[in-house]
């Protein structure tokens, strides 16, 4: 059930990231899902791309640090308290949260929710065990 | 091996009589033939018949690079021109380049000098010697040939610059011994890296590289890089170029060729000279050149003298590495900085590279100072804790080491330009006139 997503250092510079969404669009690499945590000197890239290992690879040869993290993917119910619905479940088993960020699931037009967690195998089980949906890899993309 | 076993491994009192003779027919043709320093002499109030010792040594004056500056282009010349064979000069970092004339023997000393240096590194008549270093004015690259060319080994002017074809050469021509500048054999071992070619399949065995202050840490990664032992060559331009002292396989400073090189080490403040293991600038004499001697030149190199016999069976003096030179040295906020210091402690770090660049500037009255340096290739990063954690540590070491702050930027692998020769390290934009 986890999620490859790959995480890239990006300088703070203008024209930076349009240089490295350049070489995705050459070699043909598709985003489903992106942010950037940034800082005021760097930022960190993470996307979801059709082929993470290729599209790592790709920008390492290029010069990017570029390295694959997994996350899981969780499913929400789009209606108030939907987030906070799976956020419960895992205060109330002590899983630490350390990001997350959303997108959609072009298909089936429901919200998708990108997230790190501090143990992704106990928060797989735990949110199964409650109903919730999580996406495996093919799905996303 | 030893080049010349009769000079380098001679005994001291051998030695200082042999020193003692060339000094003072250096003197005496100094004081006949070129005129400013003739003037120097006569205002210190010294003659050439006063140095009786190797110790009256310490009457003369200094020459300095404002000598060099002020006596452009062959002031300081000590034959007529049709004597001088050969020109060279270096890369002036400001203002007029500094000149220098080789008679026929000049040249014939300064391969000696090299070959010396060369056969430390285990070359002979059997070596390939690649020689990466730039062609031209600058010594480097026909100061290592002349070396080569000595011991009879097979040469591959290479001079610097398009580093695959290097590299190709390196491989197809199996190339024992490389000789250039350290940044550029970490360059050429990116590029060995990068073409996917395990170095120990390359037929290059050692390495002799000079020209820029490097640190021990760099040595590790050009060792590392290219499967081979460093040799670290000395010399400047003005005195012959490379050859001047070079390190032997115990790697335990460099091995001054004191028949044609005689050091002194001052305090550059009181001008005193200091005892050998101290710290300070040195001072060369040349003792055996014709075209362009120079006396108690002062080289803002800074370093130690080490005098004991080395393990190699050698007896020559041995200099340390150059910690930097007093050139190259920032006044950042009233904090002496060298960047051969900067460059020690970002070797300790495995998640970055060798390739860093400082910049100093001014802002509100106060200096800047920032430095950029390369994450290494291939590092994992996935959240700001990670970098903000690399830069307090960094920050920490520097502090540790500098005395002050510096501002911190991390680039990814691969941003700044690649030195083909010396490579540029500092930016100073501060502008006090």
């Amino acid at each position: 059930m986890l999620v490859k997503q790959m995480s890239v250092f990006v300088e703070n510079t203008t024209g930076k990231l349009e240089e490295l969404t350049k070489i995705l669009a050459d070699n043909n690499i598709d985003i489903k899902a992106c942010t950037i945590a940034d800082t005021v000197d760097f930022g960190i890239l993470r996307c979801i791309v059709e082929e993470p290992d290729k599209a790592t690879r790709i920008l390492r040869e290029k010069g990017f640090t570029a390295s694959i993290t997994e996350v899981i993917a969780v499913s929400l119910e789009d209606k108030p308290g939907g987030f906070h619905k799976v956020l419960k479940i895992l205060a109330d088993e002590d899983i630490g949260v350390d990001y997350v960020y959303s997108t959609i699931n072009s298909d089936e037009g429901e919200a998708v929710i990108m997230m790190k967690v501090k143990d992704h195998q106990k928060a797989i089980d735990v949110l199964s065990k409650k109903g919730v949906k999580l996406f495996c890899m093919p799905e996303l993309v | 091996m030893i080049w010349n076993e009769k000079m380098e491994c001679a005994d001291r009192e051998t030695m200082r009589a042999l020193q003692l003779e060339k000094l003072q027919k250096t003197v005496k043709h100094e004081y006949e033939n070129v005129a400013p320093y003739r003037k120097k002499m006569d205002e210190a109030g010294v003659k050439p018949e006063d140095i009786k010792t190797l110790e009256d040594i310490t009457k003369l004056p200094f020459t300095t690079k404002e000598d060099l500056a002020e006596n452009y282009p062959k002031g300081l010349f000590a034959m007529p021109m049709e004597d001088i064979v050969r020109i060279q000069a270096s890369s002036g970092t400001t203002g007029k380049p500094k000149i220098a004339g080789y008679t026929e023997n000049d040249l014939k000393m300064w391969g000696e000098c090299v070959a010396r240096g060369l056969t430390m590194a285990g070359a002979t008549k059997k070596s390939v010697v690649h020689v990466s270093y730039g062609y031209g004015l600058f010594t480097g690259g026909l100061g290592a040939h002349i070396g080569a060319e000595t011991i009879g080994a097979t040469v591959i002017p290479m001079s610097s610059g398009n580093t695959q074809k290097q590299v190709m050469f390196l491989q197809d021509m199996d190339s024992t011994i490389l000789c250039c500048t350290p940044s550029y054999a970490l360059t050429i071992a990116e590029a060995v890296k990068k073409a996917g070619i395990d170095p120990k399949t390359l037929a290059v065995n050692a390495g002799v590289f000079g020209a820029e202050p490097w640190t021990q840490g760099m040595r590790d990664k050009i060792e590392e890089g290219l499967d081979i032992k460093a040799h670290d060559i000395y010399g400047l331009s003005e005195v012959m170029g490379p050859g001047v002292s070079t390190s032997c396989q115990y790697n335990e400073g460099m091995h001054i060729q004191e028949d044609y090189f005689y050091p002194e080490i001052i305090d550059p403040d009181t001008l005193q000279v200091l005892p050998d293991g101290e710290r300070g600038e040195l001072v060369i004499t040349t003792i055996g050149k014709e075209g362009m001697p120079l006396i108690r030149y002062r080289t803002r190199d800074i370093c130690y003298l080490i005098r004991e016999k080395c393990r190699c069976g050698r007896t020559t003096v041995r200099m340390s590495r150059v910690f930097g030179r007093t050139d190259d040295m920032l006044i950042i906020r009233g904090v002496n900085v060298f960047p051969s210091q900067v460059e020690t402690v970002i070797a300790k770090f495995s998640e970055l590279t060798i390739n860093y660049k400082l910049y100093v500037g001014r802002e509100n009255n106060t200096d800047t100072f920032e430095l950029a340096v390369e994450l290494a290739e291939g590092l994992a990063i996935d959240d700001i804790a990670f970098v903000e954690n690399l830069r307090a540590r960094v920050d920490h070491a520097l502090r540790d080491m500098l005395g002050i702050g510096c501002k911190i930027r991390f680039l990814n692998e691969g941003t700044l330009p690649r030195s083909e020769g010396k490579a540029v390290r500092v930016e100073d934009t501060r502008n006090f006139s």
